[in-house]
């Protein structure tokens, strides 16, 4: 069929379809950076202070994936709705988080009460044994 | 696909981006959702259960900043075989996806001997519920790494060949959103005491 | 970079005229090929379901008869029956007939391409789609039986095997719900990235017919929502095989997180698969007015912000499960806002209509009544999504009587209409006008008598799920009984005219009259290929000049001006 004779000289422009190569940074520079804040993520609880473990754990994270995000994967590369489509990805996790967390964090109400977990390593009622 | 049968349609970009990269951002969009799914419940049993601090404590921070170092050192990999891909040097690149493979090798090696140690001491699927939450989302996160492997396997393989270079862009993308779960993962199952 | 062809072993049929049978009919990448095989699954899968709501239609009416097909059905069959019913009629006939079928079919024909940009992709997605229709059907035969624990699969019932009494069914359905979503999953970031990536030159974003742009939301809906049910379906097969308890409350877990993970995507999913329906409607309404689609741009908006609404409604399901009643006054507020874009959908439809020059064909009949059944439909949500009346309304035939309102003219009506429209395109054949407004009026008809008894009863008190009424005697009522065996008698003349419809396909199929190219004289690209395509669709790629609904343009010959032609 002569319409796919077209195909392969088509193909060439799969690579860069947008017409501009990637903007390359300087990656082993990121690396370093993201390893710092890999070291600061860790020593962070050695301070055992909530609040300072909380920053450096989730807020060091945040820092991270975002800089991954853009050196590695070049969101910010790409055309702008992509950044967008992962934003409201992102905001749909926290509607169903805020719709969804009230009831599950909640532990009694009329006539029902959930039983907190237990520290414990085995199953109390043997609910594991079937299979 | 061989290049011959790939349809016109594959080759147009009218949304300003090439077909596949347009696909892999969607297929992330995707998989977001289903670790928000899992991470979000987990979020929800972590604040409400106070057990749940007292189980976390007998994860091994050390072992999890080891793989979250691997993993980042893998993805500097990936992006570095991005670069090489576009500079035309495919064995180059296909060297660095074999460097990425071997991260995510190594990442899985560390993964398994820490669940052997977990389950030795009796921290298993069942034992509590913070367990099944570690077993659970770090079992799908590696799922996705082993799932992302076997496809750079194959990438590397072409593009050894200086062929279908774009894909080790794609594959990398795929990569990066892999190591970006896990530095999520990180501090909710071993920091957050 | 790659410009030399790679040769592989498995060279498909792209170009090849003709491949081998099982080749051309199992193995095809062909995207109308494999649109093909989702509407013929979808439809052998709808015998199934039917054949189910037929057998626990009759021991409603009639406890304890020996229903004729089918034996006595137990407690726990009727249960496996209503179960697999819900489940099959939306995820394997909705699904993969709307959405699947149509989407495969109509978007690469409409924006002007020849196949979709992953044709592997989309194989492997009817595939995995197949297999998971495969499990489910395993699942029936398993000791102990199929699932019974009703389509959403709520804890205990599907986790515990004491309460749900089918231990291994349980496992297996939500093992084939799963696989289905990865199945739609693929297939729907092909929708989407075709629909973005290949539109024909001179295609902008407003020349994109509404039936494409609505599949194409409806795959970012999707896309969207179904993440947390499939990290809960997970949790699920762990709690129902490993004993973790996530959804245990006497270990510390939650059966209501099961019930926001489900409903999450449960509530997108209706609009997955109205939009797409909507989309369809769309498209004939313009083409048998011959008149322009009355705000195509506000239609499109509305859809997004339908889309985007519809995940802040989800809770409106669980009013009664126990949570948080101001999260149920927030629930109440945004559902009763979601009906204002849906409402407005409808009076667009309307507005097209009015002072069109009509043709009432068969695919018109199916999308008037379309507009017709799903006003019904819509209203009587209303009532529901208000959490005081819905405590009362809750599990009753009113809610059920509502939700078939709303599901039966998306699934079948939406389908039919889709099917009668596009058949000479499919098959290259016209069907028969007569045989398909006999079943029309047929299905139609007896579809209304059978739910608008089930909304008296279900108001009257009647719940769902109840295996036997005659063990409840002030239920038991002759005058609801009598309903209730009317509503059964309904469906089996509903039933009745269904061999109408088949014998006029498959009939049509091989000896309907010849169909010319566009025998509806209609504007969108499909219509400019051959009756049926080839592979490839067109010998050349055509090109775009102007939107897709430019019908009765004043000072011009013909009453249409197809979207490829030059002036």
């Amino acid at each position: 069929m002569s319409l796919h004779d077209h195909a392969p000289s088509h193909a060439h422009e799969e690579g860069h379809g947008d017409g501009h190569a990637t903007h390359h940074p300087n990656y082993v520079k990121i690396y370093l950076i993201l390893l710092v804040l890999l070291v600061i993520s860790i020593l962070g609880p050695e301070l055992e202070i909530r609040i300072v473990t909380l920053v450096t754990a989730f807020g060091v994270a945040c820092i991270k994936a975002w800089m991954v995000a853009k050196n590695f994967m070049h969101i910010t590369m790409a055309p702008r709705y992509v950044l967008y489509l992962v934003a409201t990805t992102l905001v749909f996790m926290l509607l169903f988080f805020a719709g969804t967390a009230p009831d599950v964090m909640k532990f009694s109400g009329t006539r029902w009460e959930k039983t907190p977990v237990a520290h414990v390593q085995a199953a109390p009622h043997g609910d594991a044994a079937h299979h | 696909m061989s290049a011959s049968a790939r349809p016109i349609a594959t080759t147009r970009s009218t949304a300003g981006m090439p077909t596949g990269r347009l696909a892999v951002w969607w297929v992330i969009a995707s998989e977001i959702v289903i670790f928000g799914g899992l991470l979000g419940s987990y979020i929800m049993f972590r604040l409400s259960h106070d057990s749940f601090a007292a189980e976390a404590a007998n994860t091994n921070m050390y072992v999890g900043a080891f793989n979250t170092w691997v993993l980042l050192t893998s993805s500097l990999f990936a992006v570095l075989g991005h670069k090489a891909a576009e500079e035309g040097n495919g064995p180059k690149a296909a060297k660095m996806l074999y460097l990425t493979f071997g991260g995510g090798l190594i990442f899985l090696l560390v993964k398994t001997w820490e669940w052997s140690e977990k389950i030795s001491h009796g921290h298993t699927l069942s034992s509590s519920t913070f367990f099944s939450f570690y077993y659970t989302a770090a079992g799908l996160h590696a799922l996705h790494v082993i799932a992302g492997m076997v496809i750079m396997a194959i990438v590397a393989q072409t593009a050894k060949r200086n062929l279908e270079l774009h894909r080790v862009e794609l594959i990398g993308i795929y990569w990066h959103f892999v190591d970006l779960v896990w530095i999520f993962l990180f501090p909710l199952l071993y920091i957050a005491k | 970079m790659a410009t030399a062809p790679v040769h592989h072993e498995t060279h498909d049929d792209h170009g090849h005229a003709r491949a081998g049978f099982i080749r051309h009919y199992f193995f095809s990448t062909d995207h109308k090929m494999i649109a093909m095989q989702y509407m013929f699954t979808g439809m052998a899968m709808a015998l199934i379901g039917g054949f189910f709501a037929y057998a626990f239609r009759m021991q409603l009416a009639f406890p304890g008869m020996d229903v004729p097909g089918f034996g006595v059905v137990s407690a726990n069959e009727y249960n496996h029956l209503i179960t697999n019913h819900g489940a099959i009629m939306i995820f394997w006939v909705a699904m993969p007939v709307l959405i699947a079928a149509f989407g495969n079919y109509l978007i690469p024909l409409m924006i002007g391409c020849d196949d979709m940009v992953f044709p592997k992709l989309n194989r492997l997605s009817y595939q995995i789609f197949l297999l998971s229709a495969l499990i489910l059907i395993a699942s029936f035969f398993v000791p102990g039986g199929g699932f019974a624990g009703a389509w959403t699969m709520y804890p205990p019932l599907s986790t515990k095997p004491e309460f749900g009494l089918t231990p291994l069914g349980a496992t297996l359905f939500v093992v084939a719900v799963g696989v289905e979503f990865v199945a739609f999953l693929l297939g729907g970031i092909n929708f989407v990235t075709t629909a973005m990536n290949s539109r024909a030159p001179g295609m902008r974003m407003y020349d994109i017919p509404m039936v494409v742009w609505m599949i194409v939301i409806a795959s970012i809906l999707f896309m969207g929502s179904v993440g947390p049910l499939v990290a809960g379906a997970v949790m699920l097969i762990f709690d129902q095989n490993f004993g973790t308890a996530f959804f245990d409350p006497t270990r510390g877990g939650d059966p209501v997180l099961w019930q926001h993970l489900f409903w999450f995507f449960g509530h997108p999913e209706v609009y997955v698969v109205l939009l797409p329906a909507v989309g369809i409607v769309a498209e004939i309404i313009t083409v048998f007015s011959r008149k322009k689609l009355f705000a195509y741009r506000t239609v499109l908006y509305t859809a997004f912000g339908t889309g985007v609404l519809s995940f802040m409604v989800w809770a409106h399901h669980q009013f009664i499960a126990g949570i948080d009643p101001r999260m149920a006054n927030i629930f109440t507020i945004t559902t009763l806002l979601i009906s204002i874009p849906v409402a407005e959908m409808l009076f667009v439809y309307i507005a097209t209509l009015f002072g069109g020059s009509i043709t009432f064909t068969t695919p018109m009949l199916w999308a008037l009544s379309f507009i017709a059944t799903f006003l019904i439909g819509g209203v009587t949500g209303i009532f529901l999504g208000a959490s005081g009346a819905d405590i009362y309304l809750h599990d009753t035939y009113f809610v059920l009587a509502h939700f078939h309102y709303t599901f039966f003219p998306i699934a079948i009506i939406g389908t039919f209409a889709g099917i009668t429209f596009w058949f000479p395109k499919m098959f290259g054949r016209m069907m028969n006008e007569r045989l398909g407004k006999i079943h029309f009026w047929g299905t139609v008809i007896a579809f209304n008598c059978i739910f608008i008894p089930l909304f008296v009863v279900g108001v009257a008190g009647e719940h769902r799920r109840i295996y036997d009424f005659t063990n409840f005697p002030e239920l038991a009522r002759p005058a609801l009984r009598n309903l209730d065996e009317f509503a059964t008698i309904s469906l089996l003349v509903m039933l009745a005219f269904q061999p109408i419809f088949l014998f006029n396909l498959f009939y049509s199929m091989f000896r309907g009259p010849k169909a010319p190219k566009n025998p509806w004289n209609s504007n969108t690209l499909e219509w400019s290929a051959d009756s049926p395509p080839p592979h490839g669709n067109w010998p050349e790629l055509p090109r775009v000049y102007r939107g897709p609904y430019e019908y009765s343009v004043p000072g011009r010959e013909q009453d249409y001006w197809p979207q490829n032609a030059p002036n």
